[in-house]
């Protein structure tokens, strides 16, 4: 019988099964799978922002040493690829679709942005391949460009997309707005702030690769991949670009380093790897280095907004009124039209209790690459352009900061509540992670330590946010109606050997988020089988029926949700055979962590006996019950999680360099039941260090041609280890009510909740300064500039 | 990278001739040409490896100065007794080159030789007023920097030792680069006797001499005689990380930093 150490279920702080193979270097990624006979491929790029492809010579590089193929755009053609699907349609006010043009996988007569993909050159060796493609002569009639978000929407700016008219991709609303102007007609007071949401570059540690096989005995194709959802890219790549049915399609996505966003959507490279596969009968093999990432994995955020706060005399909101323009980059990705709507404005009432909310996105098209979700998706842009706006207006009215959130927090008791812009949080406790938060950061006690600071010359300051998100993304039928072209279950199968051990397939993926432990704790505290014993298999269209993938803190609420429901069907099919075994009434047995009883009696079998008996059916009912131990379910959520909390951030800024450090950090979140929390805090933490490192640090820099200046690490700042501050992560549990865990999900909370605090906290660093907006990230030039402004313009 | 044919020499003399082709390039500690060849920027015909050349290697006391190998690598200065003993700054100096990779492999020659704007050496070559040693001669520090990249260096002139004079005092202090860590500005400081020699280096195109607060620190030895010495903007360096105006008044922080480091 198999006895659980307690320490392996829900709750267990278990080290990282998937560990041991990555600390010893054993991690298998997609580019370190080589096959026989393969050829390696490197793609022509372009280097203008806007150009017209005059000509497209490949006569030359063809006769390359080593090269096999080389491949553009007609070509493709000429095999009726298709262009890449966006699979999020957004509507205009007026009711009418968005603009959606055509995404060619290589350019076809025009190149976008710089970065866009011309031609493919296929051959011996990675480095004979960019040889050949260097020998590509491409004429390039060039055409003028805009790469920044207000520019595009300027009367006269250069057109993206021939008949997309303004730039304008959607004109899109959410809330009713005379009611709002109605609040606003109430308003005592009104505090307006405009605020830019820095445009971002994902920088996963494992560049994007991509193998295409293709066995002509077979007529079957296999993609690896470095993706967060290989279904996905099956259904979409299948359907919609190579037209080959999903029978004869394998997409793999192994281990795989990181993806924050980027990897979820369907890239040109998956598509042109497997067609060339295809085309030539060999394996063809494309891998990224850093600078191509730069330049074509889609980047995240880049919002302009304003935003509006009306407020009573009591510094109760009234309302609140948004208007932002979102860039798209150059193309649509395959889920950005959705991050600035249904993940962005249905997030702007955040932890408070506001009555009425108007948003209006507008889309817009530019000369950069394109931009999609990135960790947090929408909802950091949402809780900066809010807890910015909350300090704001306490500034403003003289109310205290952490009184004006105390006032209009959702209290514990008006849950389930219901949000005006769609949303109904289930639970949450606002209050209690704010309380918390304030003691482990000795809020009461900042004070003295910026006397303390200030005395070494140094300008000292402590910033909050009590944020919200909504995660576990979602019910399909929601989904569905705000325009989503896929259902966002999840599916989970889990086979229990003759012998006891546990295979878990999974349609979530992992790619740093530690499912080979967490699933398996979920297991061990259902069925009370070790850990050791439960495999995880994810990331395999040949393996897994079918899956949605990991993004959106969805793997737990959804995934693990779904693996619940099949351990129930697996208890349930277990009861029926362990009643037969042991000759009583099927509802008189009871289960707990891998013994079956017969209640009230001494009377057990353990899980195993129940498998051997149902995989080897000497004594077994086999007119009633099939043979076998395995069971898939599918399971929907029935609304989004709401994780939510408070994080505070304390720094020291140096007026003499404009040098931000960061001194502490204190993050209280409620991300609902925690499995294990060692991994949460992993998680947070992590997600805080991108959103320091977004505050602080990052930036993607276009200039007005639309070249890329940030386009490596020597001008894109990445947090480093001595950038990021003592980071305090605890929970505070409230359950999510809608699922069987009570999980709500820890991957994004970090990067969502972190960037306002800081920035709240600089500003109130340079409080003597009079600084009111501050676009992020608050580097040291920027700080110098304001810290100096005065004296500098005197010296001129 | 390009193709490239790869020669070994033993000796100077073998490595002068084998750089007597135009297209031929030295390589050292390969940190920063290897990135260069990886990104396609640069296409020698040949590159000849100087590692395995005995007489480039080694830090030494010779009279009234400490004399470093072109091949040492920064790990090696930044953790030798010897030169902590002698010229502190300089030791200092090395250790907050790049990170632990950098310092294991990049050596003083390539850096001088490279002279890249934000290096860390060029700033101490410069303000410890030392001579660079070559296959073919000898050259002073102010003769020797003389732009963007650009040294008194001709092609395939091997940049053998850089001798430093022991001096009284030597400071340092830089800000670096948020992004690339290399150096936005910095400020080299050296007093012997009564010769003050202020380097500055990551602020402009090439390392240059701060003639304002050398004079003025002659006068008076301590931070607060550059603090109110104002350098110009004009031909600074402006880039998205930091404005010239910037640039200009960090070289006032970093040169009050490097004096009172200095003592
Ligand atoms: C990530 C990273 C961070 C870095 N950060 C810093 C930093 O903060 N500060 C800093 O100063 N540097 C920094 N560097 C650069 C590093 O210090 C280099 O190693 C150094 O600048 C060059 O030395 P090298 O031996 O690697 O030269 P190589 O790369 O081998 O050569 C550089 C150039 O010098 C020539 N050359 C080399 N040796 C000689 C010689 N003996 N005679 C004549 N010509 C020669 C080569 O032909 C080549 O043109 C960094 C490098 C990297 C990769």
């Amino acid at each position: 019988m198999n006895v659980v150490a307690p320490f392996e279920g829900i709750g267990a702080s278990l080290r990282r099964k998937e560990d041991f193979r990555f600390l010893r270097g054993r991690g298998a990624y997609t580019d370190d799978f080589n096959r026989q006979g393969q050829l390696h491929a490197w793609i022509l790029r372009s280097p203008h922002a806007h150009a017209r492809l005059t000509s497209v010579d490949t006569a030359a590089a063809a006769k390359m040493p080593g090269v096999v193929a080389v491949f553009t755009g007609a070509d493709m053609a000429k095999d009726n690829i298709g262009g890449l699907p966006c699979g999020w349609q957004i509507h205009n006010k007026d009711g009418s679709p968005m603009a959606e043009p055509a995404h060619p996988v290589l350019a076809a007569d025009k190149v976008r942005h710089v970065g866009d993909p011309i031609a493919v050159a296929i051959a011996a060796t990675r480095e004979q391949a960019r040889d050949a493609a260097e020998a590509i002569a491409v004429s390039y009639d060039v055409l003028p460009a805009v790469a920044n978000t207000l520019d595009a929407v300027k009367p006269g700016a250069p057109a993206v997309h021939d008949g997309v008219g303004g730039n304008l991709c959607y004109d899109w609303h959410i809330g009713d707005k005379a009611v709002l102007d109605a609040a606003f007609a109430q308003a005592a007071k009104i505090v307006s702030l405009d605020m830019v949401n820095n445009r971002l570059i994902p920088n996963a540690m494992e560049p994007r690769a991509a193998l295409g096989e293709f066995d002509p005995t077979t007529g079957d194709y296999t993609l690896h991949t470095t993706s967060q959802n290989p279904h996905v890219i099956r259904l979409l790549m299948g359907a919609n670009v190579l037209h080959i049915p999903e029978s004869k399609l394998r997409v793999v996505a192994p281990d795989v380093g990181g993806g924050f966003g980027s990897k979820i959507y369907h890239y040109a490279e998956e598509a042109i790897v497997t067609w060339s596969a295809g085309k030539l009968g060999r394996p063809v093999k494309w891998t990224a280095d850093r600078s191509e990432s730069f330049m074509s994995d889609a980047h995240g955020r880049d919002h302009v907004s304003n935003a509006q706060l009306a407020l009573d005399a009591n510094g109760k909101i009234l309302g609140l009124k948004v208007h932002t323009y979102a860039n798209m980059g150059a193309y649509l990705s395959t889920f950005a039209p959705c991050v600035p709507t249904y993940l962005y404005a249905t997030l702007l009432a955040g932890t408070y209790t506001t009555p009425v909310i108007y948003c209006e996105v507008k889309a817009v098209f530019t000369n950069t690459v394109p931009v999609d979700a990135y960790r947090g998706a929408g909802r950091p842009e949402a809780t900066f352009l809010l807890e910015r706006l909350m300090d704001v207006a306490a500034q403003e009215t003289g109310i205290d900061r952490v009184e004006l959130r105390r006032r209009n927090f959702i209290q514990p008791d008006q849950f389930p509540y219901q949000t005006p812009v769609a949303l109904q949080y289930d639970s949450g406790n606002y209050q209690a992670t704010l309380d918390q938060a304030l003691v482990t950061a000795d809020w009461a006690g900042f004070e003295s330590r910026r006397a303390e600071a200030a005395k070494r010359g140094k300008l000292r300051g402590i910033g909050i946010s009590t944020y919200l998100e909504a995660c576990g993304i979602a019910p399909s039928a929601v989904v569905g109606s705000l325009g989503a072209r896929a259902g966002l279950y999840e599916v989970g199968t889990i086979r229990v050997h003759p012998t006891g051990s546990v295979t878990v397939l999974t349609g979530a993926h992992s790619h740093g988020q530690g499912h080979e432990t967490t699933f398996a704790q979920l297991v061990a505290d259902k069925l009370g089988v070790p850990t050791a014993q439960v495999d995880i298999v994810h990331g395999d269209t040949a393996k897994v029926p079918f899956g949605m993938g990991t993004y959106g803190s969805r793997s737990l609420a959804v995934g693990g949700s779904a693996m619940m429901k099949a351990m129930d069907k697996i208890i349930a099919k277990g009861k029926r055979i362990a009643a037969h075994l042991m000759e009583a009434s099927v509802d008189d047995i009871e289960f707990d962590r891998g013994t079956f009883r017969v209640a009230g009696t001494d009377k057990t079998k353990a899980l195993v006996d129940i498998s051997v008996a149902a995989y080897v059916p000497h004594n077994y009912p086999i007119d009633e019950i099939e043979p076998g131990l395995e069971e898939t379910a599918f399971y929907d959520p029935k609304n989004f999680t709401y994780p939510g909390g408070c994080h505070i951030a304390e720094v020291e800024i140096c007026p003499e360099t404009g040098k931000v450090s960061m001194v502490n950090f204190t993050a209280v979140d409620d991300v609902g039941r925690v499995i294990n929390p060692m991994i949460v805090e992993g998680q947070v933490q992590g997600g805080i260090a991108q959103g320091i490192g977004q505050a602080l640090l990052e930036t993607c820099v276009y200039d007005a041609d639309g070249q890329l200046l940030s386009g490596s690490m020597m001008d894109y700042t990445m947090p480093r280890a001595d950038d990021l501050a003592p980071v305090s992560v605890a929970t505070h549990t409230t359950l999510c009510t809608h699922n069987p865990l009570g999980v709500k999900g820890c991957g994004e909370v970090g990067a969502i909740g972190s960037p306002p605090a800081v920035i709240n906290a600089v500003v109130d660093a340079l409080r003597d300064y009079g600084v009111r907006s501050l676009d992020m990230p608050a580097t040291p030039a920027k700080m110098w500039q304001i810290i100096n402004g005065g004296r500098r313009m005197a010296a001129e | 990278m390009y193709d490239f044919a790869y020669h070994k020499p033993g000796s100077v003399a073998d490595a002068v001739k084998l750089l007597a082709d135009p297209d031929a390039k030295a390589i050292s500690g390969g940190h920063t040409l290897l990135p260069a060849l990886k990104h396609r920027l640069n296409k020698p015909s040949a590159l000849v490896d100087l590692s395995g050349i005995a007489e480039l290697r080694g830090i030494k006391r010779v009279g009234n100065a400490i004399v470093i190998g072109a091949l040492t690598r920064h790990v090696e200065v930044a953790n030798s007794a010897e030169v902590a003993a002698a010229i502190p700054a300089l030791a200092y100096m090395a250790s907050l080159i790049g990170d632990v990779q950098v310092r294991n492999r990049g050596t003083l020659g390539g850096s001088v030789a490279n002279n890249d704007p934000a290096a860390d050496y060029p700033a101490a070559v410069l303000g410890l007023g030392a001579t660079v040693h070559t296959s073919s001669r000898k050259i002073a520090a102010d003769d020797f920097f003389q732009g963007m990249f650009t040294t008194a260096m001709e092609a395939g002139e091997i940049l053998t030792a850089v001798e430093f004079p022991i001096v009284d005092k030597a400071g340092y202090a830089k800000m670096r680069n948020p992004a690339s860590r290399y150096v936005m500005a910095g400020v080299f400081v050296s007093k012997s006797g009564g010769a003050v020699r202020v380097a500055v280096n990551g602020a402009g195109p090439c390392v240059f001499r701060q003639a304002a607060m050398e004079a003025a620190l002659a006068a008076n030895w301590s931070p607060d005689a550059v603090a109110g010495i104002k350098q110009s903007a004009a031909d600074l360096n402006s880039d998205i990380h930091g404005s010239a105006e910037y640039r200009a008044h960090l070289v006032g922080v970093m040169a009050k930093r490097a004096v009172a480091a200095a003592g």
